[in-house]
């Protein structure tokens, strides 16, 4: 089951970089987003693809049951879509600002901040 | 589970990290109130300086402390624990984060508090403390987010055109670093089933089955991105000279330092094997960061450029002496780590006041400050020192500990590199004396205004600290020296989140 998951994480990875080595801005918002669930299957299948028993500690024991779903990759991506949900509607913004203001959504274009014909500091005194 | 309540002096563990976040909730809560903002601002700095001074004397006398969440026992609960490394780079973020609060008192108007300024700025130093101070790795993935995320509402503040391109950039390769940096923590999770570093360091060294090699380069990728390492530094100048400049120089000075605070923390202290196979790379990687960083610094003329190659020129030296390893090198990149946050701090908000009073930022029209603010020059001429790593200035020492760890183990090479990089950074430096101080006035100025004093505290603030070390290193020296030492050898650090020597 792991094996079959980690090929699925592969393909992923292989899409989001795929799409984060374009030069369009919203291509590379896509593969962040493609990335973020990329790494948070990976933690699911980290923590080992178990699903005969409910992480439920029985009354009356101090451990959940042998065989039982790990619960703490659950937690860890909880917290990690959260997180990535949070950081894509900030892209979102952030492109759509930077389309709006910069007049495009290629990469190659966005010379605003590093001006190509910038002079050199002066040679002499 | 334990039942007895944490010990009160182990507060402190977490009171640098909780000290802003509640400062950041309250001036939330008084969003609309702005003349309150700076007040609080400043109360929650100072206060989170003192909690990470007393943290760095409790660790200092009593060894590291821990506090666990929730009273469960580690490796199940949340652990906190403070080192001398965590707790010392604390010290000095806190003293970043004081003398930016100040200067940024007559620097960010009521847009820019009304926008939210304080309440970032709060939240961005939970996630620097946080990052420092967490015994967790999946907790230090979301410390990292913290303040990578305020990191992104500093950066835009203003949201001109050079700051929407400049967070394009900044914000999609420090989000690729972090997410690679959670992916690594994921198949560490898979390979050794446990996520404190106290546990880690134990069962990394006990375990030699785990694929080390692969999970050590993925760590080093994501940090050395973070930390703006060549080749993964190209973010850095691109986005750096667009905030504000208080802004630039909270981020020049902390944001680049939690990266090799963490390549410190995970490659040194929990897989040394997987740093050792990569030795090697780490230390081409150091001699391309520092030299590139100098001759990008002497190609510039907007001064806020020229800070940004210097901020990447000393993280190759800090690489340096943890390519070079052993007590003797990490204890140089710790120290430089340290007077670097100081120097790269005071640098840019010396560049804010040099656009203040020769209004303009400009290398080609800069020019007679020397004349009409002396005292401005003699803080620059401190800082040109300090950076270039001559006395009386604080680099010298760090200098000095790096070069002889390589030198000692073999080399050479870099020991010649972290020199070469001094005389770039120096000669980059000079120049920005020689024209923007010495050289007489381009233009007639417009308004002479005598500089207001919360701009002027904060620069001789941070150049007395810069000086102290400089003249009277051993206190510092000794910090970094115990620093080292604790990842060298993490007895004492796993021995305080196991206190019963169980695990």
């Amino acid at each position: 089951m792991e094996t079959a998951f980690a090929g699925l994480v592969a393909i992923f990875f292989a899409a989001a970089f795929y799409l984060m080595l374009s030069r369009h801005l919203i291509r590379i918002v896509l593969g962040v987003a493609i990335l973020g669930n990329a790494v948070n299957l990976l933690i699911f299948t980290a923590g080992r693809v178990v699903r005969e028993t409910a992480a439920i500690v029985p009354e009356g024991a101090d451990m959940p049951p042998a065989g039982a779903a790990n619960a703490l990759p659950q937690a860890l991506i909880l917290t990690a879509i959260v997180i990535s949900f949070s950081f894509l509607a900030f892209l979102l913004v952030l492109a759509y600002r930077a389309y709006q203001e910069l007049g495009t959504d290629d990469t190659d274009g966005m010379r605003v901040a590093e001006p190509a014909e910038e002079p050199p500091p002066p040679m002499g005194y | 589970m334990t039942t007895t309540p944490v010990a009160a002096a182990d507060w402190l563990v977490v009171a640098p990290v909780a000290l802003p976040i509640l400062c950041g909730a309250v001036l939330l809560m008084v969003r609309h109130r702005i003349w309150l903002h700076a007040w609080i601002a400043m109360a929650g700095t100072s206060l989170m300086l003192a909690s990470s001074l007393g943290l760095l004397l409790r660790s200092l006398s009593a060894g590291p402390r821990t506090m666990v969440m929730g009273g469960w026992l580690p490796p199940f609960g949340i652990a906190f624990t403070a080192d001398v490394l965590g707790a010392a780079f604390s010290v000095a973020a806190g003293a970043v984060a004081v003398a930016c609060c100040a200067f940024s008192l007559s620097d960010i108007g009521s847009t820019g508090r009304r926008y939210g300024f304080y309440a970032f700025f709060m939240l961005l130093m939970a996630g620097v403390n946080g990052s420092l101070l967490t015994g967790d790795l999946f907790n230090l993935y979301v410390w990292f987010e913290v303040f990578v995320i305020s990191s992104f509402g500093l950066l835009v503040l203003g949201s001109e055109r050079e700051q929407i391109d400049g967070a394009v950039k900044y914000a999609i390769l420090n989000l690729t670093a972090t997410t690679l940096f959670l992916a690594a923590a994921a198949l560490l999770y898979g390979a050794v089933g446990t996520l404190n570093m106290a546990d880690l360091t134990l069962a990394l060294r006990a375990q030699t089955a785990a694929p080390i090699h692969a999970l050590a380069g993925l760590f080093l990728f994501a940090f050395a991105m973070k930390a703006a390492a060549f080749p993964l530094n190209f973010w850095l100048p691109a986005s750096y000279h667009t905030p504000r400049i208080v802004v630039a120089a909270l981020f020049g000075a902390l944001l680049t330092k939690i990266g090799i605070y963490a390549l410190l923390r995970v490659l040194a202290m929990i897989m040394p094997g997987g740093l050792e196979s990569f030795g090697g790379l780490v230390a081409w990687a150091a001699a391309a960061t520092m030299i590139l960083g100098g001759l990008g610094a002497l190609a510039q003329s907007d001064l806020r450029r020229l800070c940004g190659f210097l901020v990447i020129s000393g993280i190759g030296v800090m690489l340096a002496g943890l390519a070079v390893g052993g007590t003797d090198g990490l204890s140089g990149t710790i120290l430089y780590a340290i007077q670097s946050m100081l120097a790269m701090a005071a640098l840019y908000l010396a560049c804010d006041a040099i656009r203040d009073r020769g209004g303009d930022i400009s290398l080609n029209r800069l020019g007679g400050l020397y004349a009409s603010a002396p005292l401005l020059a003699a803080v620059m001429l401190l800082l040109l020192l300090a950076i270039g790593g001559l006395p009386p200035g604080s680099g010298l020492w760090a200098k000095v500990v790096v070069v002889k760890a390589a030198l000692d183990h073999g080399f050479g090479w870099l020991a010649f590199c972290v020199l070469a990089s001094g005389a770039l950074s120096m000669i980059a430096l000079a120049r920005v004396f020689l024209l923007a101080f010495w050289r007489p006035a381009q233009a007639p100025a417009a308004s002479v205004t005598p500089p207001s004093p919360t701009m002027l505290l904060p620069l001789l603030g941070l150049s007395a600290a810069i000086l102290w070390i400089g003249l009277l290193p051993e206190t510092v020296l000794s910090i970094s020296r115990l620093a080292a030492g604790g990842l060298v050898d993490p007895a004492a650090y796993v021995g305080s989140v196991f206190p019963g020597g169980l695990r």
